[in-house]
């Protein structure tokens, strides 16, 4: 079912009106609000009145991680605190994260774009939907949550972790629908298979899967073992968090909320605009909201558009699949993961050596991260019990900055890549074909 | 019994590791008088008694191996029953802690290589023995 026809079904005349009309007002509301976009506005010697009509939007600066770092916490934030009611944060390097706050409106346009992708699944009032994604500072737990709750069906909060009473209480609560990372799917498939309990008396029917890049073979892996119908649900924090785009029955490409959230696809290299169709970094203008308002968000995603009208009768501009990313993010288990993170942490620790590798895998369908490393001289013992200690310490201090546990290698001096430009720090084994 | 200097290694749980560790000692004229090799599932530690410490450690650290250098006690004792017995005793009964040993014994003599927790103070207790 089409949750919000008049927006999702929209001509592409009328929408660009009305994205046109939306960019007017963000971009006069950024530049008188937000000191960061009125500098590099004026840098580039534009003014509000120069964005008169979409097309416009290529005139108008770029935004990057980097630059909610530069201004963390609440340089960028268009809004006083007062019109704040909710912070959600993504992980970053070491104490400093990229922190996102949303208006009363902005949590508003959040559960209808999480219901129109929870509708386009063929979930409606009915629905039991055990939400698998964790729940606190990561927006994909309590971004599903509200969905649910708009859509009037019923939400089970599980969040992350614990297989055996997810399983359970999808069983006994008659969970219709399960939302967490297709990897975790997978695991859950199989853990589900040997659980004793027989599948029909489970009533699953939907998967709601995302925060990590799938495949189609996952798709139908996941479809087969889990006897349901898998879908894409796409989005990042930065610009709202899972529902900035979604599949429909079509299963063809995942529909963004452009009303919302204007996609353009750019060149990484030279960030000129390239035509629909072509591969690039995908990157969004979000039109509508209050708290932290963005303008030409890069988010290193790689993909392409596809603006031609789809069967289901959206016409909401497609995106491919995510076929890589711009920079060297890795995402396991769900987690944002930036080597830069690692490194840094083993720079803090003098016992050592600055060279670092990251082997990434997958294992009986769960992420693994291996890190190895070179212990300094100085400090190797001859007793395993203080090498293990070292391990642990660094094991430790790596689980507090990634929230990930990692298994560490120690390796022999002088056996990781030295940096000669550009080292090889990422071993990703895992195929996505 | 003496105090002397003991190399450790640390080794990766590879193949051919080990070998490269006696070439290199061949190959620098240093013998190895004892050793043992302490295992975990990812790595291990080879420790040895060698002729040159220093000649040892600096070409492993040549060929880029971990090494360090740890005082130890050899101990010499009769190669008859008990007496392994009388210098643990000892230890034991001061409350000196053994990290690790070995040991091994030819004709009339076994040679102990003891890794107290507390050097000095295993050494003062074993002084008179």
């Amino acid at each position: 079912m089409i949750w919000n026809q008049p927006k999702e079904c929209m001509s592409a005349e009328d929408k660009r009106r009305m994205q046109g009309e939306r960019l007017r007002k963000l971009v006069e509301r950024v530049y008188h609000s937000v000191p960061f976009y009125r500098r590099k506005m004026q840098e580039m010697d534009v003014m509000p009145r120069d964005i008169r009509s979409i097309d416009d939007i290529v005139r108008l600066p770029f935004t990057t991680k980097q630059d909610m770092r530069d201004n963390y916490p609440y340089d960028l934030f268009a809004v006083p605190m007062s019109e704040i009611v909710r912070l959600h944060a993504s992980s970053g390097t070491t104490g400093k994260p990229t922190v996102v706050g949303y208006t009363r409106y902005d949590l508003s346009v959040w559960s209808e774009m999480t219901a129109r992708c929870l509708s386009a699944f063929g979930a409606d009032r009915n629905d039991i939907v055990s939400v698998g994604y964790g729940y606190g500072l990561f927006t994909g737990g309590l971004g599903l949550h509200y969905g649910v709750e708009h859509l009037g069906g019923t939400v089970i909060p599980m969040s992350s972790g614990n297989t055996a009473k997810h399983i359970q209480l999808m069983h006994d609560f008659g969970a219709t629908a399960l939302a967490c990372t297709p990897s975790y799917a997978l695991y859950l498939a199989d853990a589900l298979r040997d659980c004793g309990m027989p599948r029909d008396e489970f009533r699953l029917k939907i998967g709601i899967f995302g925060a990590e890049p799938w495949t189609e073979n996952m798709r139908r892996e996941i479809e087969a073992k889990l006897g349901i119908d898998a879908y894409n649900i796409y989005g990042l924090s930065e610009v709202m968090g899972p529902g900035v785009s979604y599949e429909c029955e079509c299963k063809n490409g995942s529909h963004i909320g452009d009303d919302h959230f204007y996609p353009e696809i750019v060149s990484p290299d030279t960030l000129e605009p390239l035509p629909y169709g072509e591969q690039g970094e995908l990157v969004f203008t979000t039109l509508t909201k209050e708290g932290i308002p963005l303008l030409r968000y890069r988010t290193k995603d790689l993909c392409s558009l596809d603006d031609t009208p789809c069967e289901c009768g959206r016409t909401a501009v497609r995106m491919s699949r995510i076929v890589g990313r711009s920079d060297d993010m890795l995402i396991i288990r769900g987690v944002n993961l930036f080597p830069s993170q690692i490194e840094s942490v083993i720079l803090e620790m003098e016992e050592f050596e600055p060279h670092y590798l990251l082997v990434v895998d997958r294992v009986n369908n769960l992420d693994t991260l291996e890190v190895q490393v070179e212990v300094r001289d100085g400090f190797y013992s001859d007793e395993i019990n203080r090498m293990m200690e070292l391990r642990k310490k660094i094991a430790a201090r790596l689980q507090s900055v990634l929230g990930l546990a990692a298994d560490i290698r120690l390796v022999e001096p002088g056996t990781i890549a030295r940096s000669e430009g550009k080292a090889k720090r990422v071993i990703d084994k895992r195929t996505l074909n | 019994m003496t105090t002397i200097k003991q190399l450790s290694v640390f080794i990766e749980n590879r193949t051919g590791r080990i070998n490269e560790v006696t070439r290199i000692l061949e190959e620098s004229g240093i013998n190895m008088s004892a050793f043992s090799l302490a295992e975990s599932a990812d790595f291990g530690i080879l420790r040895m008694i060698v002729s040159d410490v220093d000649g040892a450690r600096a070409a492993l650290k040549a060929a880029h191996f971990g090494v360090s250098t740890t005082d130890v006690l050899a101990i010499s004792c009769p190669n008859r029953p008990g007496a392994m017995h009388r210098v643990l005793e000892v230890l034991a009964r001061e409350n000196v802690f053994i990290e690790y040993m070995y040991a091994f014994s030819e004709g009339e003599v076994a040679n102990v290589i003891i890794r107290p927790t507390d050097v000095e103070r295993a050494a003062e207790l074993l002084r008179n023995l």
